[in-house]
């Protein structure tokens, strides 16, 4: 069962190898076993899963299972599920029980899925190590001493070292890939309005995007028309009928045309992270595509743009934490401001805080022109860059981090180093496209290395065919740690 | 020196959608706290905003009723301020991109006419409520209200006294429920003004500063309010003060202005679109479909009662007060002669107007039907019942209140309020009238004129009012001249 794709955790359940009560039984015990040293999930309720389980037992007996039905999947604290307790890994909702489901967690639960439980993640998806969670960081499977990634590094750290089949992530700025290829997993961010919002804990509503994690091309392709599909709730929600993302996976690549970004390949990216990137490109030679030099000139200002942006929407998404509600209210008050400031300082953490006020900052009067309104405008060029590339190539290949996973506290006291490791993934967001994280090497420390593929919109099946065809003729997204093994199971 | 006093309105007007502007709870009024505030109006982690389009085909509706534009593409916007009744921390409304732009509304000056122009009206959600009492010096909040959809309607400075501020605000009050797009209850606070006031020198052209009086929510307040704040603003410049910029109060049982927040403190709601609503987009289709759905309008109809029925413009203006007591008149009127709409017109705005508003009673609610007044003052111009007795039949149409139009015949009929016109019985009853009152009838030949009158009394007390008085007067002067 550990690290099996998840066709054949179905024909196993379908062949009655095992039960649902039993797989779940299985990632339960290894959860009971790894959770306290990786601490990928905040909430696991046996309980509620294991009933689940046996629901969707009784489903298969009726004949009515659905590809999915039964399979545990662990969902990221950024999903509302109802009456689990959905914290998005802030002080501020640490007591905070959903009364209603995502989107998202609809559409698991109507396929039969079980939910395994809710993963560790930074504070409402603001980081990229995990390191700004209230409930202290995640570690990396395949060294204990490195960060997962973020802000979805609980959900990465339950795949890479089998605490779940698969997983949820939310990618805003590289949330999904940069922990995919921290901890040697494949992780999709859909076209922006794919995947509901509805119930997703918004951090920057123009740029959220929820998304499959898993072990392969394979099983993301499986996962996708669960995520993806229109729902009236989120008015950005795109109206389009749910694609069948495993068509095109056995489809050859032979007149593939990948562009390689020239500034993709910058100075500062570690040259273990080049060399795996540009050995990855000529396997694809192998498999029959061509090479494009393409350029994205304004690549550069997407962290700019983005650190402007996202912190813009959040710092007023953020504004519903109030204390008066739900969530966290200070016990020290005597006004309502005191009321605010109190429960406010006490809730969240320093990043979280940070980012409010850049927020707060760029939209005031008189820096709003200067900087929000810049940023806009920027993004949009941006954007273009993605539709000129589009027009020489059909898919986008780079690094996903310019460097493998770094160490716990190296980089959290210099939150500009830290923003920086999303150079490559955050572009990506601000043009609303689709990106992928697949395995492509390990560097000589063993640690994982991602290879990003970017496609154009909507062409989330292509991705997957090519990330397939790659992953059949490697085996880089099978490696796991060899520290959490199936030994520690039994 | 005279000043000129400068008034800019902002009102808001809830408009009559079942369900929220971007949520699906329900909007009725007087619920019980907090239960009828879904997830998205408590504004739970995760929920968005979905938009309500029967607020957008008001907004348009709106936006025709005044010749405005209809801005073909427009935008959301947050506003953002901390308070307990703002569950989001930002209340969604438009800033930079209003969907209505411009446009006027004509209103009464006394006898003339006045154009106010308008700046603009733009969609917005309503906020919570907070209560203060019964709560023990802790705050209540009442998020039933919360998520309520407005129109805020701005007008340019061009009000120049509290009562062109009144006019307006009852033009455009009569005007949102005339095209049915909010139920103008100013109790349950669906329409409501904030007045801008300022003053200068008369002559002068540059605007002073101004104060933001808020939540107006009757025209004698509004009146009031501006009163107060013209003579605050005088006196204090005259005495050799500054007006501050700043948002009042006004406090109706001490009649003043009270200072709210200054502009130091002003708030910095730093906008911007939001994120989770796409821009509104209206195309040609979408206006014409709903210009289709426009009830004659309050100016056109006052024109075609002119032109139609030959009525004053005074008449018009008063029976286009509302649909309705216009549908009354006309529902009285139409299809008959001249004199007959002119009867109908004086009887609407005259005896009905008045019980209506004795009995607080809305037009659609008379217990005279607009049949049973075409009945009566068809009896009136027939000669059936004396103008003087049709108030009589009125008079019990309403107390019975059976709105059926036989009911002025048979009222005429059991009561014997006929008119008596017949020659022979008005002579028989004028010579025994002149038999009593020899002393009457010596002054009148004596020359004087207030002793015939006297005798056109005693004829009419004779017949308890129902002689037809040209008749009396005809048959007096026969037998007084002879």
């Amino acid at each position: 069962m550990l690290h099996a794709s998840l066709k054949t955790l179905s024909q196993g359940l379908a062949s009655g190898k095992y039960s649902s009560v039993e797989l779940t039984q299985y990632f339960l015990r290894r959860i009971e076993q790894l959770n306290p040293t990786l601490n990928s999930f905040i909430t696991v309720d046996a309980q509620k899963s294991l009933a689940q389980a046996s629901a969707a037992d009784a489903q298969r007996a009726q004949g009515r299972a659905q590809p999915l039905t039964g399979i545990p999947i662990a969902q990221k604290d950024i999903f509302c599920a109802k009456d689990w307790l959905t914290t998005c890994g802030s002080k501020m909702l640490s007591q905070f029980i959903s009364p209603y489901d995502a989107h998202v967690i609809e559409r698991f639960n109507s396929a039969g899925a079980v939910n395994l439980g809710k993963t560790n993640m930074d504070e409402f998806a603001m980081g990229s190590s995990n390191e700004t969670s209230f409930f202290g960081p995640v570690r990396n499977p395949w060294d204990t001493e490195r960060v997962p990634g973020g802000s979805s590094g609980g959900s990465a750290c339950a795949v890479a070292a089998g605490l779940a089949p698969a997983a949820t992530g939310t990618d805003t700025g590289g949330s999904i890939r940069q922990p995919a290829a921290f901890t040697g997993i494949c992780g999709l961010k859909p076209t922006y309005g794919l995947v509901s919002r509805y119930g997703m804990i918004a951090f920057a509503s123009s740029l959220d995007q929820g998304g499959p994690m898993g072990n392969s091309a394979e099983d993301l392709a499986m996962l996708m028309p669960v995520m993806a599909g229109f729902d009236a709730r989120d008015s950005t929600s795109l109206d389009r009928p749910v694609e069948d993302y495993e068509r095109d996976l056995a489809k050859p690549l032979s007149g593939l045309r990948i562009g390689l970004p020239k500034e993709f390949f910058a100075q500062g990216t570690s040259p273990e992270v080049l060399n795996a990137i540009e050995q990855s490109i000529v396997e694809y030679q192998k498999l029959g595509a061509s090479i494009v030099e393409v350029s994205l000139p304004n690549m550069a200002l997407s962290v700019p743009v983005y650190y402007v942006l996202a912190p813009a929407e959040a710092s007023s998404n953020l504004s519903r934490y109030d204390g008066v509600r739900y969530g966290h209210r200070s016990a020290q008050y005597q006004t309502l401001s005191e009321l605010y400031e109190n429960s406010r300082a006490e809730g969240f953490g320093a990043e979280v805080k940070r980012r409010i006020l850049i927020g707060a900052y760029v939209l005031s009067h008189g820096y709003y022109d200067a900087y929000y309104l810049r940023a806009q405008k920027l993004r949009r060029l941006i954007a273009q860059d993605f539709t000129d590339a589009f027009a020489h190539c059909d898919v986008l290949m780079g690094p996903t981090s310019p460097s493998t996973a770094f160490k716990l506290g190296e980089k959290s006291n210099d939150p500009v180093q830290m923003y920086l490791s999303d150079i490559y993934t955050i572009a990506v967001n601000l043009a609303g496209l689709p990106g992928m994280s697949i395995p492509c090497g390990l560097d000589k420390q063993g640690l994982p290395i991602g290879l990003q593929i970017i496609g154009n919109y909507f062409r989330e099946a292509q991705m997957l065919n090519v990330a397939h065809q790659y992953q059949l003729a490697t085996d880089w997204h099978q490696r796991r740690s060899p520290h959490f093994g199936e030994a520690l199971t039994s | 020196m005279k000043w000129e006093v400068v008034i800019g309105l902002e009102t808001h007007a809830q408009l009559s959608t079942a369900s929220k502007i971007f949520s699906s709870a329900s909007t009725a009024f007087g619920a019980a706290p907090n239960t009828q505030a879904c997830a998205v109006d408590i504004a739970l982690p995760g929920v968005l905003p979905v938009l309500n389009k029967g607020a957008v085909e008001r907004a348009i509706r709106f936006g025709l009723a005044v010749g405005a534009r209809i801005h073909p593409r427009s935008v959301f916007a947050r506003k953002n301020y901390f308070y307990p009744d703002l569950p989001k921390g930002y209340q969604i409304s438009q800033y930079e991109q209003p969907i209505v732009q411009g446009g006027s509304l004509s209103i009464m000056v006394g006898e003339t006419e006045k154009i106010i122009q308008l700046t603009r009206a733009h969609l917005e959600e309503d906020a919570g409520k907070s209560l203060h009492e019964e709560f023990n010096s802790a705050t209540g909040i009442d998020l039933n209200r919360a998520g309520t959809p407005l129109l805020e309607i701005v007008t340019e400075p061009d009000l120049r006294s509290s009562a062109e501020a009144v006019s307006y605000a009852k033009a455009l009050h009569a005007l949102v429920r005339w095209i049915d797009i909010c139920d103008g209850n100013m109790q349950e606070g669906s329409f409501r003004c904030d007045a801008n006031v300022s003053v200068r020198p008369l002559g002068t052209t540059t605007l002073g500063t101004r104060c933001e009086i808020k939540n107006l929510n009757s025209f004698r307040f509004l009146e009031r309010a501006i009163d107060f704040e013209v003579r605050r603003q005088i006196e204090l410049i005259e005495e050799g003060g500054r007006v501050i910029q700043e948002t009042r109060l006004y406090d109706p049982q001490k009649d003043e202005t009270r200072s709210m927040r200054s502009k130091e403190d002003a708030h910095d709601y730093r906008y911007f679109p939001d994120p989770d609503l796409l821009p509104i987009a209206i195309d040609e289709k979408t206006v014409a479909s709903v210009r289709a759905t426009l009830p004659e309008l309050p100016q056109a109809k006052k024109a075609r009662f002119i032109n139609d029925y030959g009525i004053s413009a005074y008449d018009a203006a008063m029976l286009t007060t509302s649909r309705d007591v216009a549908d009354y008149f006309e529902g009285a009127a139409s299809g008959s002669d001249a004199k007959t709409v002119k009867l109908c017109a004086n009887w609407v705005a005259g005896p009905i107007h008045a019980r209506l508003n004795e009995d607080n009673l809305s037009i659609v609610e008379s217990r005279v039907s607009h049949s049973q007044l075409r009945q009566l003052v068809l009896r009136v111009t027939d000669g059936t019942v004396s103008g003087k007795m049709a108030h009589e039949v009125f008079n019990a149409l309403w107390a019975e209140g059976s709105l059926e139009a036989l009911s002025v015949d048979r009222i005429i009929q059991s009561q014997g309020l006929q008119q008596i016109s017949d020659t022979g019985a008005i002579e028989k009853i004028v010579d025994e009238v002149l038999a009593t009152q020899a002393q009457q009838v010596k002054d009148y030949r004596a020359g004087k004129q207030k002793a015939f009158n006297a005798l056109v009394g005693q004829v009419m007390k004779a017949t308890r009012g129902k002689a037809n008085p040209q008749e009396v007067n005809d048959c007096l002067k026969r037998r007084l001249d002879a």
